[in-house]
């Protein structure tokens, strides 16, 4: 009776010692516990993460009036309501400005950052460490700082108001996040190959053309990827520049409108929702590595 | 080092013309160095330079975008700082959010990335299931989180009423609204999630193992052996959290518009931070004073009070973080 009342600690600490197959027998029970207690873990994240996409799913094809009500599973199935998003007015030029606006200045920026990045990873100069202090400071400074003066001069000086111009032509310029993250890439190349390039007679573009951008192709590629994203979600820039001229929006900036244009149609505006997610998702999958290195390499590298 | 060797190496073996030679190579260098640069260093100069003296300008200066500027003195710093009265909330409810957003996202980040480096299985499906929510367009995010936590018919509140809980009214209290916010940050904890994964599998295994062997608990070999090797990339995501929070704008704006119910279109003027100013960031007010009640002199010296902030936080950051400046190939 007092031995099966004592605490189990006890009773364990007080057994003989076990021989090797109970010790296994009571590893095995115990990490087959540790597996049940993770795993329910990690399902109960993954609701958190997954169901607010399930309910935006099932809310997209509900009728106007079920999407008016509490319930959570449509009654029935309107796929229409995607086909009635699209017809919505302006919504097809939301989507061209957006493609216009991450296209163009995906390209502006890869082309515009990969020679500063490789002179800051590969020339030594005297100020390259300035260089570097700025660059990283330009890359931690609120957009909201300097965008007044730069909305007078787009704005009184280039009449350019109303376009999605003034924020695709500054990124012909470098951007800092780009330069920086593709620097820390291209740090990681051996020098060796630049050295027996420039041995066989190559200039500094033809050794940044042939031998270093071949190299670079996955922090490239995490670059672009990222301004792509960057330029999509932009809810700032169109804001202050797009936002007099409705034939300017892009889908980040209009999918709010939408919302106030259906007013009660909580169903139409969670299919536009959908709609504006889903090209990042899409792309994410077929992208997914270099994405996930180049997010790895802004923490964790250097 | 390098450069002197290649120099010697390029001089022609004449003798007396050596020293030319070296010049010209030096220069051709920093020559090479600018065009390389060049696009940047124009970037910096005319998108980054210019806007920011000009800021400073304006500051001194009344100017509504129509008339003419005049110069004021300190007035528009004066009236910032002592009578503007949305001043006192946008701050507060900057520091509110970098406090507790980044402590809560640096906390979640870690816990999720534990989970993940101690899962056996379906590692792939749970990895893309956590990461998929950072990938969503933040006015996408915000727009569903409204709907979600919407207090008439949003599933959420509909599945708390189910189980009995008087839930609160997310966005439409001023109470609740701040830590919504919050929740929508942990639902994209994506690219923390990444990092500290990665972090996390860099801690020596046979630390552990030796741990285990001295008979130290899950707490113990937390506290003694992951915390201190995971420590600087904590610090690094502190610190760059903070700068992102500082300007936290987007889901801000669009969770107050949209749950404000207000029709929102061309032209709009309503002004951010509903309910009751508790949504509102100082990014927000500097739109709100330079592009709805064109007070130009005003909006620039909140401007200059953020990069203030983002300065010193940056400042930190490169102190933290000297190895990225200074690693070499």
């Amino acid at each position: 009776m007092t031995t099966t009342a004592l605490p189990p600690r006890a009773t364990r600490a007080s057994r003989p010692t076990p021989t090797p197959a109970q010790a296994a027998a009571r590893a095995r029970r115990k990490s087959v516990l540790h597996w049940i207690a993770v795993h329910t873990g990690a399902l109960a994240a993954a609701l958190f993460f997954v169901l607010p996409f399930v309910f935006v799913f099932l809310t997209s094809v509900m009728s106007d009036s079920q999407a008016m009500s509490g319930d959570l599973w449509p009654h029935e199935w309107r796929w229409s309501n995607y086909a009635d998003v699209f017809n919505t007015p302006g919504f097809l030029t939301w989507w061209r400005n957006s493609l216009l606006y991450a296209g163009l200045g995906t390209l502006f920026t890869v082309c515009s950052s990969i020679p500063v990045a490789y002179a800051l990873a590969k020339f030594r100069f005297r100020g390259r460490r300035g260089a570097m202090i700025l660059v990283i400071s330009t890359m931690m400074l609120p957009p909201q700082v300097i965008v007044i003066p730069m909305y007078l001069v787009w704005a009184q000086q280039f009449g350019l108001s109303g376009s999605l111009w003034p924020l695709i032509i500054p990124m012909a310029f470098g951007d800092a996040y780009s330069i920086f993250l593709l620097r820390q890439f291209l740090l990681t190349i051996p020098k060796e190959y630049l050295e027996s390039a420039r041995v066989d007679g190559c200039g500094e573009i033809r050794t940044l053309l042939t031998i270093v951008v071949p190299m670079a192709k996955p922090g490239i590629a995490a670059i672009a990827l990222f301004q792509f994203f960057y330029c999509w979600n932009d809810y700032f820039g169109p804001q202050i520049y797009a936002a007099q001229n409705p034939g300017a929006w892009t889908l980040s900036y209009g999918l709010e409108s939408f919302k106030s244009a259906h007013s009660v149609n909580w169903n139409l505006t969670m299919a536009a929702t959908l709609l504006v997610m889903a090209p990042v998702i899409i792309v994410f999958f077929f992208a997914q590595k270099a994405f996930v290195e180049g997010v790895t390499l802004t923490g964790v590298k250097g | 080092m390098a450069r002197t060797r290649k120099a010697v190496e390029a001089v022609p073996s004449g003798g007396s013309d050596n020293a030319a030679a070296l010049r010209r190579k030096h220069q051709r260098d920093r020559l090479r160095t600018l065009g390389f640069l060049s696009p940047w260093l124009i970037g910096f100069t005319v998108f980054f330079g210019y806007p920011l003296v000009a800021t400073v300008y304006f500051s001194f200066m009344h100017y509504n975008q129509i008339e003419p500027a005049t110069f004021v003195g300190w007035r528009n710093w004066k009236y910032v700082f002592d009578q503007m009265p949305l001043f006192g909330p946008a701050l507060w409810n900057t520091l509110w959010l970098v406090v507790v957003m980044v402590a809560l996202r640096v906390v979640f980040g870690i816990g999720i990335g534990l989970l993940i480096t101690k899962l056996k299985t379906g590692v792939g499906f749970f990895r893309t299931a956590f990461y998929l929510p950072y990938l969503a367009p933040p006015v996408a995010a915000t727009v569903a989180f409204v709907f979600l936590l919407n207090p008439g018919t949003g599933p959420v509140n509909e599945m708390l009423g189910a189980v009995g809980i008087d839930a609160p009214n997310w966005f439409n209290d001023a109470n609740w609204a701040k830590p919504s916010l919050v929740m929508l940050s942990l639902w994209g904890i994506g690219d923390l999630m990444v990092i500290f994964m990665a972090a996390l599998l860099d801690v020596p295994k046979e630390q552990y193992e030796a741990a285990e062997l001295d008979g130290a608990g899950s707490f113990a070999k937390f506290r003694y052996i992951t915390w201190p090797s995971i420590l600087p990339i904590v610090m690094f995501a502190v610190v760059t959290g903070t700068v992102q929070t500082m300007q936290y704008y987007t889901q801000a704006l669009v969770a107050g518009k949209l749950a404000s119910g207000v029709s929102v279109g061309p032209g709009t003027t309503i002004q951010p931070g509903y309910p009751d100013h508790s949504t509102l960031t100082v990014p927000q007010l500097v739109y709100s004073l330079g592009f709805q009640n064109f007070n130009t002199g005003a909006a620039c010296v909140l401007s200059l009070v953020l990069f203030a902030i983002a300065m010193a936080v940056t400042t930190l950051l490169m102190r933290k973080r000297a190895g990225l400046l200074t690693a070499e190939d």
